[in-house]
């Protein structure tokens, strides 16, 4: 029951960090019809300024708002540097300018921060064990985690939905010459939203740091899953992204956590282990192989123009 | 039709080149340049295997590494086994590339575009995962071929110059079925897929099951590329597969020219020499490296190839 739960809670917590990366791709996506595969390396900067910015100030929230806006700024400044230079051209062509910018920013980590990972201590008051149920504690960083990407989530959703900009970025969506006619800066526009999907993937990058280590090319195995997330979603939904993260996150956890004991119940001890680590690692590519099969356009598709 | 062109005379002299260095190589007792080369040579098989369905079929495959390491760990499990002789080792890794390639492109085809792209990037990613997880032949660590493929008495693989010349017959033969593929009428319904799929679909060519053909025979191809590779190095890793090999693969396709016979084949050679330059030059190669992908994308259309047909023209 125990393991249950927190293996449950793990699951949500590491789908909702997905789904701060996966939010950030796909409305770059959606918006700019821009394939971002620098993204993760927008997540691993979050996590290096994180990292870097705690160790100054010695407090990890002041580290991590640093952190927020070094994400942002550092954004805007590739958005504004290169990537603009990108828009309306081939999706390989991004595809092949973003691969080279990865190239970059892993060998400019590795001169600055050398090759070895850093690590980012918490403060003694998100380490202690919290408890949820009568019985059963749960770390309370953790439980932070989802707390704020929850709350992430929801103004997204609010500002996406409900405020002048985030109409302007649907209309921007659906129509980018019409929204240009009426005199919309679509320039500043699009720089704005790819801060903003900079600023949530070093936001997902800095809240994952205390868990994992801060290390070269952490972004690129966790970028695949974001795409796995889209492409399960529907490219340019946040809703979808939404869900499909939170599935992702949890199957991957449970499947982790529960595959190997079921398959010790169906197969030999040995076959089992050998079998396991292999075949959780598999579940959400098989998953997105079911969805593609049933629904090539995703879960939830955004509206088609 | 002009009978010599600047890119024809490039294309010769680079084809020249890797007949004869070998011999130079042999001459000077400059090992080097042959295992430099024999890599290249390799590796250019795989971009040619890649140009196929990216230059010809239209088919963006963020995911070919995955028969890299399908077609090394063919090799390397047999020989674990004890199956050392390459007319069986050979074989299945071709035809384990083929039914992963049929498989994942039934899957993949289903979708267009830049969901392409990542759903292929996606499951060569899980390729990658799973060849982790083989603890019995060595997961993460990798595993070494401690014999190479034998081909008894045929061929010696552990002779570094017979070695070289059968990668590059194997080279030359794929480039030729490519161009006997781009000619014929298969082929040509391909390209008329690439240009425009629907209007291919109404004067009534299935597309999909043409472009699943293509994907197959492209990645049973690059899985011949695996083999050698697995054979050159002694030694395959779950690391042959990580998407940024897919990356360089089609970097290498882009640099040289997409959808040119030769393209990929300079784009490889011109790569792996910058590569080796850069890393000579600099520990921190991929920081020229990196922005100079992004000037190629968004200032050299069309590649070499391209680049030699305008200086032609011009």
């Amino acid at each position: 029951m125990l393991l249950v739960v927190e293996q449950f809670l793990n699951g949500l917590q590491f789908g909702l960090l997905l789904f701060l990366l996966a939010a950030g791709l796909t409305l770059v996506f959606g918006i700019m019809d821009l394939v971002n595969l620098a993204h993760g390396s927008l997540y691993m900067m979050g996590a290096y300024f994180a990292a870097t910015f705690a160790a100054w100030t010695g407090s990890f929230l002041l580290g991590a708002l640093l952190a927020l806006g070094a994400t942002l700024v550092l954004g805007i400044v590739l958005e504004m540097s290169a990537l603009r230079h990108l828009y309306g051209r081939d999706h390989l062509d991004h595809v092949l300018a973003t691969f080279g910018l990865i190239l970059f920013f892993n060998e400019a980590v590795r001169l600055i921060w050398g090759p070895a990972g850093l690590a980012l201590p918490l403060p003694a008051w998100l380490t202690v064990p919290v408890p949820i149920l009568p019985g059963i504690h749960y770390p309370a960083y953790r439980l932070a985690i989802i707390a704020v990407a929850l709350l992430v989530a929801l103004l997204l959703y609010l500002g996406v939905m409900r405020t002048r900009i985030g109409m302007l970025i649907r209309a921007g969506a659906s129509n980018r010459e019409m929204i240009g006619a009426l005199g919309i800066n679509i320039k500043l526009l699009y720089t704005l939203v790819f801060g903003l999907g900079a600023a949530l993937a070093g936001l997902a990058g800095l809240m994952q740091a205390p868990i994992l280590t801060v290390q070269i090319g952490m972004g690129e195995n966790i970028l695949i899953l974001a795409f796995v997330i889209i492409v399960i979603g529907g490219i340019g939904s946040i809703r979808g992204a939404f869900l499909a993260a939170i599935l992702v996150g949890m199957i991957d956890t449970l499947g982790r956590a529960f595959l190997p004991n079921l398959l010790r119940q169906v197969l030999s001890g040995a076959a089992a282990s050998t079998a396991a680590p292999a075949l959780s690692s598999m579940l959400i590519y098989l998953l997105m192989a079911i969805v593609l099969v049933v629904r090539p356009e995703g879960l939830f598709p955004a509206n088609r123009r | 039709m002009k009978t010599f062109t600047v890119s024809k005379a490039v294309t010769a002299l680079m084809l020249a080149g890797l007949v004869l260095l070998p011999l130079y190589s042999q001459l000077s007792g400059n090992i080097f340049i042959l295992t430099l080369l024999t890599r290249i040579v390799i590796l250019a098989l795989a971009a040619a295997s890649l140009n196929l369905i990216m230059g010809f079929g239209g088919m963006m495959s963020f995911g070919h590494a995955a028969y890299l390491g399908i077609g090394g760990y063919a090799v390397g499990m047999l020989a674990q086994e004890g199956v050392g002789s390459g007319f069986i080792q050979f074989p299945v890794a071709l035809a384990a590339s083929a039914i992963y390639a049929l498989v994942i492109g039934a899957l993949s085809l289903r979708t267009r575009g830049v969901y392409f792209i990542m759903i292929t990037l996606a499951f060569a990613q899980m390729a990658y995962y799973v060849a982790s997880g083989l603890a019995r032949y060595g997961g993460d660590d990798g595993l070494t071929v401690y014999k190479r493929s034998d081909f008894s008495g045929l061929i010696n693989l552990s002779n570094r110059t017979q070695f070289y010349y059968l990668c590059l017959a194997c080279l030359f033969a794929v480039i030729f079925l490519i161009w006997r593929i781009a000619n014929s009428r298969f082929g040509l319904v391909l390209q008329g897929l690439r240009s425009n799929e629907q209007r291919m679909q109404a004067i009534g060519f299935p597309a999909k099951r043409y472009q699943l053909v293509c994907f197959v025979i492209s990645g049973t191809m690059c899985g011949l590329a695996g083999a050698l590779l697995a054979n050159n190095t002694d030694f395959v890793s779950p690391a042959v597969m990580y998407w940024t090999r897919s990356g360089d693969l089609m970097v290498m396709v882009i640099l040289g020219g997409m959808g040119t016979l030769f393209g990929p084949v300079i784009g490889a050679v011109v790569y792996l020499l910058l590569e080796e330059f850069l890393s000579q030059l600099t520990e921190y190669w991929a920081l020229i490296m990196g922005p100079l992908l992004l000037l190629i994308v968004l200032f050299g259309r069309g590649g070499i190839m391209g680049l030699l047909g305008r200086l032609n023209r011009g």
